[in-house]
């Protein structure tokens, strides 16, 4: 479903990995990790298309369901309102199913405005659910999910590629996803690239 | 396309979307300029047309950041640049709703507005024509320099800068349809070069502001 191979990424004009290879599969989900600044939300940029790669080659389907730090919501509309939106930009499925998956139905008729940070990020994800994509490429899902909510992405991540999906997702937490594959971006780290700070570079 | 229109309209009309801020600054535009210009009603309707088209044309300049800023700020164009809608699409959407919710309303409180300048209401709606022809060049332009400006930090004083040489040739037909309806000629020449400024830029726009909106994305 999703083949990368010798892949360049940089930002601001930076070079930050390189000769990055991998590929993904229907039915199974990848985790990257790696340090912060490290180039995972540029990569994650470039496979969704939001990003020209420097070189190499990204073989994905022609739209992905992409969830980045922003979760892309209008305050002044109501969950359900948020939701109906982007099931009818993807001709996706219904918002109910992404009522159900995160145990949103209490909150639908809530401006999402009015909700908390993590109430706030469950909406963002589940617009995943009604994006209708098969792969789904995203950045930091968990950030500002409790325990309990954390639970209901992993048992919707699980629906998602039992049905023949597919996720490439960042994460600083461990996850606790068994069929997930980890990849530790740090070995594809541009040659050449001293540290981050000035302070830094004087150490090496 | 419908639906990113549908929902652009529905959040300008609801609270803190900015709909009524044009109509209000035009209003308010056309009520001080009696008191700046004097009492003399003969003078008032000489400077009518012109201070009408400019006082719609300069509140249409009031929201135009707004078309796509909030967007790019909550990170909604980078979910709309990863959905299967092209960023034309995006584009017409955006300038179609802020069209709807600035200019058509704009056009309609013209002529009425016209009469605090003693400018006759015959005359006032040819004025509300000319806007009807006349604005939606307005929006599409100022949609494009929107576009242009993504991302730059209070790009305000930028946009108005791009936009507002596009929007001279519009302003001179449009108060020129209106200053000849005055005098009695014949003023469908002007509006029929209103309208193609309007059609230029619906055809021509789209594509350049799509792929603004994608290098300015990255």
């Amino acid at each position: 479903m999703l083949h990368v191979s010798n892949l360049s990424v940089a930002r601001g004009g930076m070079t930050l990995l390189s000769g990055v290879d991998f590929a993904l599969n229907a039915g199974q989900i990848l985790v990257l990790r790696g340090a912060n600044g490290l180039g995972k939300t540029s990569l994650l940029r470039c496979i969704a298309g939001l990003q020209n790669p420097v070189e190499g080659q990204i073989t994905a389907p022609e739209t992905v369901a992409y969830s980045g730090h922003a979760d892309g919501l209008k305050g002044q509309m109501t969950v359900l309102e948020n939701l109906a939106f982007w099931s009818s930009i993807y001709h996706g499925p219904s918002a109910e199913v992404a009522l159900d998956a995160y145990d949103l139905h209490a909150l639908a008729d809530r401006p999402a405005a009015n909700l908390s940070a993590g109430q706030k990020r469950r909406l963002g994800l589940a617009r995943m659910q009604v994006s209708g994509c098969a792969l789904w490429v995203m950045d930091e899902p968990t950030v500002s999910l409790d325990a309990d909510n954390v639970a209901l992405f992993r048992a919707a991540l699980d629906r998602h590629v039992q049905s023949g999906g597919a996720a490439v997702i960042t994460s600083h937490i461990d996850l606790a996803i068994a069929s997930a594959r980890l990849l530790d971006l740090t070995r594809f780290k541009a040659r050449g690239l001293m540290g981050s700070t000035a302070f830094e570079e004087a150490l090496e | 396309m419908i639906h990113l229109f549908l929902r652009d309209v529905g959040l300008s009309v609801r609270s803190g979307g900015g709909f009524g801020l044009a109509l209000i600054f035009f209003l308010i535009v056309v009520t001080l300029i009696p008191f700046a210009l004097g009492p003399d009603q003969s003078a008032l309707a000489v400077v009518a047309p012109g201070v009408l088209w400019l006082g719609a044309l300069l509140a249409c300049l009031l929201s135009l950041d707004r078309i796509f800023g909030l967007d790019f700020e909550d990170g909604t164009l980078d979910l709309l640049a990863t959905s299967p809608l092209p960023q034309e699409a995006v584009y017409i959407a955006k300038a179609a709703a802020h069209w709807l919710t600035t200019g058509l309303p704009l056009a309609l409180a013209a002529p009425v507005l016209g009469v605090l300048l003693n400018l006759d209401f015959e005359i006032g709606k040819i004025l509300g024509l000319s806007l009807l022809l006349g604005t939606p060049a307005l929006s599409l332009i100022g949609a494009f320099g929107a576009s242009l400006t993504l991302g730059v930090k209070r790009g305000g004083l930028l946009l108005s800068l791009l936009v507002l040489p596009l929007y001279v040739p519009s302003l001179i037909f449009g108060a020129q349809a209106v200053r000849l309806a005055g005098q009695g000629l014949a003023y469908d020449g002007a509006l029929v070069l209103l309208s193609a400024i309007s059609l230029g830029a619906a055809a021509i726009l789209p594509f350049a502001s799509g792929a603004a909106l994608r290098i300015n994305l990255r």
